[in-house]
């Protein structure tokens, strides 16, 4: 789950990290209000959870109120990647000496928390990552144990900070750590952390991911979520414990299995048609988890088919088999429909099937080349 | 031969008396394999239909005193599972096959270093399990019906997708030594290299199939144990070529993030180890068996 910049913002502040205040604005008045308050220059960035608003001129600096309502009132006429700029945050600008670069990741190969700097910031770290890796520093960080001072402080020289910025430095690294720990994240990013005119550090930007597993714990951050982050049709699957993915093609699919799913993504490309969804109904898939699946695949407009491929294993062949019969049972439209059905139980799966006169294929391949043609 | 799991394997089920628990461990059973404890803390003395002769106890140490498990399957929800694990490696279980999806990162970040220390072979978590056709073990819910025995391992980090190819390589009469599910989760115990290393060390697996996904980097890293060290042909299907970036597909490690973890680098990394993949889970079989000596 992704939370906003002024969500991620609090927190980090919480957690000792040196964030300039800032306010939020729905409407270029409350923006030009915010500005009055802070005295200008200030800066108004778009809230929105996609990558990349810089770019598409969702970050602008006003030096008036009143240009500040006029920065607000553009940005909140965007779309960037596809989500509609709803508010806007107003900040002090700040007058920037160096811009750095610091965030705690997941090192999946390491199996430890890293973390990661640079005196490259405030551009992106993909591509510092990809065109001068040296440039990113990094050290990995024990989740009980935190970070130490030292190692703190190591980055702290390394990264050409003087005396009492390496000091600044220590508690805003271990302040992210900390705060990372704290909400369960999956990425914590300070980008930039300025060093200001004054030689003071500061955190002028906030991003901050959850571990989804971690959100039934984690109770007050999932409060934060943002309900347009999904389409309806996401937050339904996810409701009934469905994992749905829209995509651009026009062969709905249901499978079992995250890994299966994908691959039957795959195998429908390898013959020539295109996915319209990836969508696992996870195991122990019943009657109702059956029906809202197929309710969330056919509302999409683009299917023509739907392939249905279970493997059973912890799921149960007969009870998919009876879904996909009651299911159909209750379908208004008139869809050409593969099933294919293998594993646990999957002699009664296929009686069940054979009764109420819907043919089953028993490949994988022959279902999705069956799916594709019947598309054409 | 076999990797992980034999004929002397006994073991332990947490969370037996759970309706999955005792579903499967009912499965397990008529596939053959040894269950001889269950535990769910505060049921100790309890009997659960269909296995009324497996004993239930409170704590794993008690399971394994009475019985002589050496090796454990956890079927406890998430919130508990991490606990389960340390009780495992605790108790000194050779093999940990842990099924939970869903368990927080950062609790399996804080228990690899007790798991790795205590020298367990961590499966998962959220895997399958492990199957041993040839010795008629099963540990986990893989539908026992579609293995056979014989000289291919299987490795892959998804569940589904191994049931597809495993039932493949039975149809074309190439059985199977041991089958791995390591599981689909960001951090997992026993990785694509370890058990590549068990395979190649075990004289009667002849040949692997490896069932990778977008996501991570493991794929790699076993693209470069297979060139440096593996003399066994391997063949693999990636799953995830079709998946948009930046997207959870289903399991919480496959998601491409970056310039990392994408399905097309992890064909590369393989075809330049030597590795023919496959188009299709169907296909990664039959390349295979057209390898076998």
């Amino acid at each position: 789950m992704k939370v906003h910049e002024s969500d991620a913002r609090a927190i980090f502040r919480r957690h000792g990290l040196p964030v300039p205040e800032s306010r939020l604005a729905s409407t270029p008045d409350e923006a030009t209000q915010a500005a009055s308050a802070f005295g200008c220059p200030v800066v108004i960035k778009a809230q929105v959870l996609a990558g990349g608003r810089g770019k598409a001129g969702g970050v602008k600096l006003a030096s008036s109120p009143e240009e500040a309502g006029a920065a607000a009132t553009r940005i909140l006429a965007l779309t960037i990647s596809g989500e509609p700029v709803r508010r806007v945050l107003v900040a002090p600008a700040v007058d920037i000496a160096r811009e750095l670069y610091l965030g705690v990741v997941i090192d999946r190969t390491a199996q430890s928390l890293a973390l990661m700097a640079s005196a490259e910031g405030g551009v992106d770290i993909e591509e510092v990552a990809a065109t001068n890796p040296s440039a990113i520093l990094r050290v990995q960080v024990d989740p009980l144990a935190g970070l130490p001072d030292w190692e703190a402080r190591h980055l702290g020289f390394a990264l050409g900070l003087s005396g009492s910025q390496v000091r600044q430095f220590v508690r805003v690294a271990q302040g992210l750590v900390e705060a990372f720990v704290d909400v369960d994240a999956s990425l914590a990013e300070v980008n930039p952390l300025v060093v200001d005119e004054a030689g003071d550090l500061q955190a002028i930007d906030a991003k901050l991911n959850i571990d989804d597993n971690a959100l039934g714990r984690q109770r007050e951050i999932e409060q934060l979520r943002d309900p347009h982050e999904e389409s309806d049709s996401e937050r339904r699957a996810r409701a009934a414990g469905l994992s749905y993915i829209k995509l651009d093609g026009t062969i709905g699919c249901m499978v079992n299995g995250a890994g299966l799913a994908m691959a039957t993504m795959d195998v429908i490309k390898h013959y020539g048609g295109e996915p319209a969804n990836f969508l696992d109904v996870g195991g122990g898939a019943g009657v109702e988890k059956i029906t809202t699946a197929f309710e969330i695949i056919l509302e999409d407009p683009n299917v023509r088919a739907v392939l249905v491929n279970i493997f059973a294993g912890i799921t149960r062949a007969d009870d998919v088999a009876a879904g996909v019969i009651a299911a159909r049972a209750r379908l208004t439209q008139d869809i050409p429909l593969v099933v294919r059905v293998a594993g646990t139980r999957e002699a009664e799966a296929l009686q069940l099937l054979e009764e109420a006169g819907i043919g089953a294929e028993r490949s994988m391949d022959s279902a999705a080349a069956l799916v594709v043609e019947a598309t054409r | 031969m076999s990797i992980l799991l034999d004929a002397s394997t006994r073991l332990v089920v947490q969370g037996m008396t759970g309706s999955q628990g005792s579903f499967h461990t009912r499965l397990m059973r008529e596939a053959g394999t040894q269950v001889v404890a269950g535990v769910t803390p505060g049921r100790g003395g309890a009997t659960v239909d269909g296995l009324e002769d497996v004993p239930v106890f409170n704590t794993v140490a008690e399971a394994t005193r009475a019985t002589g498990a050496n090796a454990a399957c956890i079927f406890v929800p998430a919130a508990f599972a991490a606990d389960a694990i340390l009780e495992d490696a605790a108790a000194g279980l050779n093999v940990i096959v842990c099924l939970t999806e869903g368990i927080p990162v950062l609790d399996m970040l804080r228990v690899m270093p007790r798991v790795r220390a205590s020298g367990a072979n961590l499966i998962g978590p959220n895997c399958p399990g492990v199957t041993t056709p040839g010795d008629g073990v099963k540990v986990g819910v893989m539908p026992w019906s579609v293995h056979s025995p014989g000289h291919v391992g299987v490795v892959s980090r998804s569940g589904t997708l191994t049931y597809e190819v495993v039932q493949h390589l039975t149809d074309l009469g190439a059985g199977q030594t041991t089958t791995v599910g390591i599981g689909g989760d960001p951090i997992i115990g026993t990785r694509f290299v370890d058990v590549l290393a068990m395979f190649e060390a075990d004289p009667a697996t002849h040949g692997v199939v490896l069932l990778g996904e977008i996501g991570g980097d493991d794929e790699e890293r076993a693209a470069t144990y297979i060139r440096e060290r593996m003399t066994k042909p391997v063949t693999s299907f990636i799953a995830g070529k079709t998946a948009p970036p930046e997207r959870r597909m289903g399991h919480a490690g496959a998601i491409v993030s970056g310039s990392t973890g994408s399905a097309a680098a992890k064909e590369a990394a393989l075809r330049a180890a030597g590795v023919l993949i496959g188009e299709t889970p169907e296909h990664a079989a039959r390349l295979l068996v057209q390898r076998l000596p």
